[in-house]
């Protein structure tokens, strides 16, 4: 009951790496993004850099091949093709931001304001938006180039308005995941106002995907731009690709240079706002960088010598026994040591406990055992032992193969652990018939049998029914069901009961209890609750920082606990504690004192 | 701390009713529950998940709409406010949730969190800025905690955060749905005695919504207990969480083990006892 369990002196994890700075190591990010700034600069000092008037004609120059003066020499009208080049990128750049802007402006505010509100607004911007992507958009631009007499802004605005639907759709999705946040909630609490919630937290939320979104959309807007223009819709008077590839296409199997310029500029720019795109839309969908199975692992956790808990069992008279383990995890900062020398044992028909808090290390230390850890993850052992014999040295899929038929495993979150696709039924069946080659009705018949033993009083509609249909504690039933299914000599259950209800949790508890004695099993049950451990264990491993502080009996633990770590985590089991009446007595017979 | 019986409650519910709504089909979540809150007094609200008590504290906070019955604070009517007039109810009716990662908005700083309450009621920054580093000291939070982001930040951490958000317009009322269930145990114990210590500092009343008796027993002085919902038993936090009267009440106090190998198995054979005669669990 002490704050020493949060000091005051916090010293907080190194906050996450900037969006920015992320992107910056990733090679094929930069150099899309330097490719991107390259026309940038161009179109903007254009009229600086440009050798000659891209308007100017000199029938001198008419199809000329590049030469010194004319870098990528003339077209058929004359004129100096690097020239107009540059000044094209200037109108493509213009284009596309009017377009994306538009499509900004239109699609943004509507797919907040629809994911927000929901209701009649949603319906009525949702049918807009379908109603517009069912528009054939090349008639509406043509009709619209009519009706204007070709002007660029207003066709580009008219392109914006069909990228709008894109728009809308993922800010209306990100809207919706956002709004159910409970900080959405607390701002309402609050006092603040819709406008100032969705200003202060929708829109940020928001903006990255609106940014990704633009990279691509401002592609789309170049190539539909380059195609309005080829067609010789648009503005004449100023330079752009469009045209100048329409100029090529004409001449082409004459003078093809004069539409390789051209093209080649349209090409790598949409490219490299693709690139940027893609990498952007990499880096915010995943926080940390992704691991896979065949990259390098973490570095084999060193041996620091120090070993911890106690072996009170024979080798060949333990359940599972786990000698000096070691995991270490690969993070962005370098490796970290998670476990440090774990030294366990069970034997067939015994409960032990592995209790510790949240970054003990317990959960790993079981993950490791079962040889489950993520691909981030790296374990050694001096050795494992199942059922007496060494499986340390087994090949992975000889290992996977003792999990079903040796060892059973109950995991914490019933319901993310059942798939939502397969009926109860299809998910008990077909590993009893794959591990257990039974056939079809056999199986079924043990999967029924097995669902009454858990005290399931209808097994054949739980059997039919999706794993949505069930009841969180019935879920971990089903789970329990499936992990004795096999009989086997092992069960681990990773806090079973954490995320039950407390009347479910003790059904839970007693259904392991009497499973175990029934089976004769040997159950390791991972817990931060020394209450669960009063329950049911027969001898507890006390974890703190990847390390056993401390073995024992469970009486001994209870009545004279050897680390004073371990007083204060059953100390703090709130089921005993002075009662507010009893707390507010002493305080008023202490004088009232705020902050002792 | 507990008010005189001839006072006006804070907070009074009284026959609350909440219905859901899903396509055709109507769950009613609250059928008629009444209860009071005195200024100062903390009252437990205890039942597992589907028994109604979020969906209380939610009702009371404006959160969801309300089918019939009354909720009165400080003696006027706030069943069915809305807009303007539940903004200004802000001021005094608070909240801290239950996750302590979805709860606070991880692009903005803490500085920024805990100022928006203040500032979205016209506070002047600099005023704001004082306000919130007085709370982070209440809380016990370190003074630059406010340019760090809550990704920087544990569990129970967080939930300091969360509090120092409630506390910062220092409201009359805080409603407290599950805030320490996400937390270790150890946490759990320094967030309570937090809360308590606010509570006397500041004379706050807390409804506090939760599944777990031991948690309720330190920190409450009355408790309510809630099954389908209905209040199936209220009464004082002593009774209530050691001589429980409704068979459901005595169920929970059961089933929530306890850290003592000896009592625990005399708790499991009575609970054992209150299960259907064939002694397999009612699914």
């Amino acid at each position: 009951m002490t704050d020493a369990a949060f000091p005051a002196d916090i010293t907080p994890s190194p906050g996450k790496q900037g969006l920015w700075a992320r992107y910056l190591r990733r090679p094929a990010g930069v150099a899309a993004l330097a490719v991107f700034l390259l026309v940038v600069l161009v179109g903007l000092f254009a009229p600086l850099i440009a050798p000659h008037d891209p308007n100017f004609v000199d029938f001198a120059l008419t199809q000329t091949p590049p030469a010194p003066g004319h870098l990528m020499g003339g077209d058929s009208a004359g004129r100096d093709i690097f020239s107009r080049l540059l000044f094209g990128a200037r109108t493509t750049l213009y284009g596309a931001a009017v377009a994306c802007l538009a499509g900004v402006a239109l699609g943004v505010p509507a797919g907040v304001a629809a994911g927000y509100f929901g209701g009649p607004a949603d319906r009525i911007c949702s049918w807009i938006s379908d109603a517009a992507q069912s528009v054939p958009g090349m008639i509406v631009l043509l009709i619209v180039a009519a009706g204007t007499g070709g002007d660029f802004t207003v066709l580009m605005v008219t392109v914006g308005a069909f990228m709008a639907p894109g728009y809308y759709r993922m800010s209306r999705s990100k809207t919706l995941a956002v709004r159910n946040e409970p900080y959405i909630d607390a701002a309402r609490v609050a006092g603040l106002t819709h406008t100032k919630i969705l200003y202060a937290h929708v829109l940020r939320a928001v903006h990255a995907p609106v940014i990704i979104q633009s990279a691509l959309t401002a592609g789309v807007a170049m190539g539909m731009q380059a195609g309005l223009q080829f067609l010789g819709i648009g503005t004449a008077s100023n330079p752009n690709w469009g045209q100048m590839m329409n100029d090529g296409f004409r001449t082409m199997l004459t003078h093809p240079l004069i539409l390789l310029w051209p093209s080649a500029a349209l090409g790598v720019t949409i490219a490299a706002l693709a690139f940027m795109g893609s990498t952007l839309g990499d880096l915010v969908s995943v926080r940390t960088e992704p691991v896979s199975r065949r990259a390098r692992p973490a570095a084999p956790p060193r041996d620091e010598g120090a070993r911890s808990g106690d072996l009170v069992h024979a080798v060949e008279d333990s359940a599972l026994r786990v000698e000096n383990l070691r995991v270490t995890y690969r993070t962005p900062d370098g490796d970290k040591q998670v476990v440090r020398g774990v030294c366990l044992d069970v034997a067939p028909g015994e409960v032990l406990g592995i209790v510790g808090e949240s970054g003990s290390g317990k959960s790993q230390t079981v993950f490791s055992t079962l040889d489950l850890l993520p691909a981030e993850g790296h374990s050694t052992a001096d050795g494992v032992w199942i059922a007496g014999r060494p499986v340390g040295d087994l090949p992975r899929a000889k290992r996977h193969a003792l999990l079903g038929t040796r060892i059973g495993y109950v995991p914490q979150e019933p319901m993310s652990n059942l798939d939502p696709c397969y009926t109860i039924g299809n998910q008990l069946v077909e590993p009893l018939r794959a591990v257990h080659e039974l056939s079809k009705d056999e199986a079924k018949e043990r999967a029924r049998a097995i669902l009454v033993r858990v005290g399931i009083t209808d097994p054949e509609r739980v059997l039919a029914s999706y794993p949505h249909q069930i009841s969180g504690g019935m879920a971990q039933r089903v789970l329990i069901a499936g992990a004795v299914a096999g009989n086997p000599s092992l069960l681990v259950a990773d806090e079973p009961t954490t995320a039950l209800d407390v009347t479910v949790q003790a059904e839970v508890l007693e259904l392991l209890r009497e499973l175990q004695q029934e089976y004769g099993m040997a159950l390791v049950i991972v817990t931060h609750n020394f209450g669960v451990v009063a329950d049911i264990c027969d001898r507890v491993a006390v974890m703190k920082d990847g390390k056993i502080i401390e073995t024992g009996p469970v009486d001994q633990i209870f009545t004279q606990p050897g680390d004073p770590y371990t007083a204060e985590l059953i100390h703090a089991s709130q089921d005993d504690t002075e009662s507010r009446a009893e707390l507010d007595a002493a305080w008023n017979k202490a004088g009232r004192t705020v902050r002792t | 701390m507990k008010t005189e019986t001839n006072e006006t409650p804070l907070l009074a519910v009284d026959n609350l009713v909440v219905d859901y709504r899903r396509g055709r089909t109507t769950f009613r979540a609250l059928k008629g529950v009444s209860m009071t809150i005195g200024t100062g007094e903390c009252v437990g609200l205890v039942g597992e998940s589907g028994s109604g008590k979020s969906t209380l504290g939610k009702a009371i906070l404006g959160l969801t709409d309300v089918t019939s019955g009354s909720i009165t604070f400080d003696g006027s009517p706030i069943t069915h406010l809305k807009g303007a007039a539940r903004r200004r109810l802000a001021a005094d009716l608070q909240v801290v949730f239950q996750d302590p990662y979805g709860s606070l908005d991880p692009t903005l700083t803490v500085g920024q969190i805990l100022a928006e309450p203040l500032t979205a009621a016209g506070t002047s920054r600099a005023d704001a800025h004082r306000a919130v580093a007085e709370m982070l000291d209440h809380v016990r939070l370190p003074a630059d905690t406010v340019t760090r982001y809550p990704s920087e930040f544990s569990g129970g951490q967080r939930q300091r955060i969360a509090i120092a958000r409630a506390l910062v317009r220092r409201p009359r009322l805080i409603v407290c749905d599950e805030p320490v269930s996400a937390l270790d145990l150890t946490t759990q114990a320094a967030v309570i005695d937090l809360f308590i210590d606010i509570q006397r500092e500041t004379g706050v009343s807390y409804l506090f919504v939760s599944h777990d008796l031991g948690v309720v027993r330190r920190i409450c002085h009355r408790v309510s207990v809630m099954y389908r919902g209905e209040c199936v038993e209220s009464g004082p936090n002593q009774t209530i969480t050691r001589n429980p009267e409704h068979p459901y009440t005595r169920r929970l106090l059961l089933a929530s083990p306890v850290a003592d190998p000896a009592r625990q198995a005399e708790r499991r054979r009575s609970w054992l006892g209150l299960q259907s005669p064939t002694g397999s669990p009612v699914p």
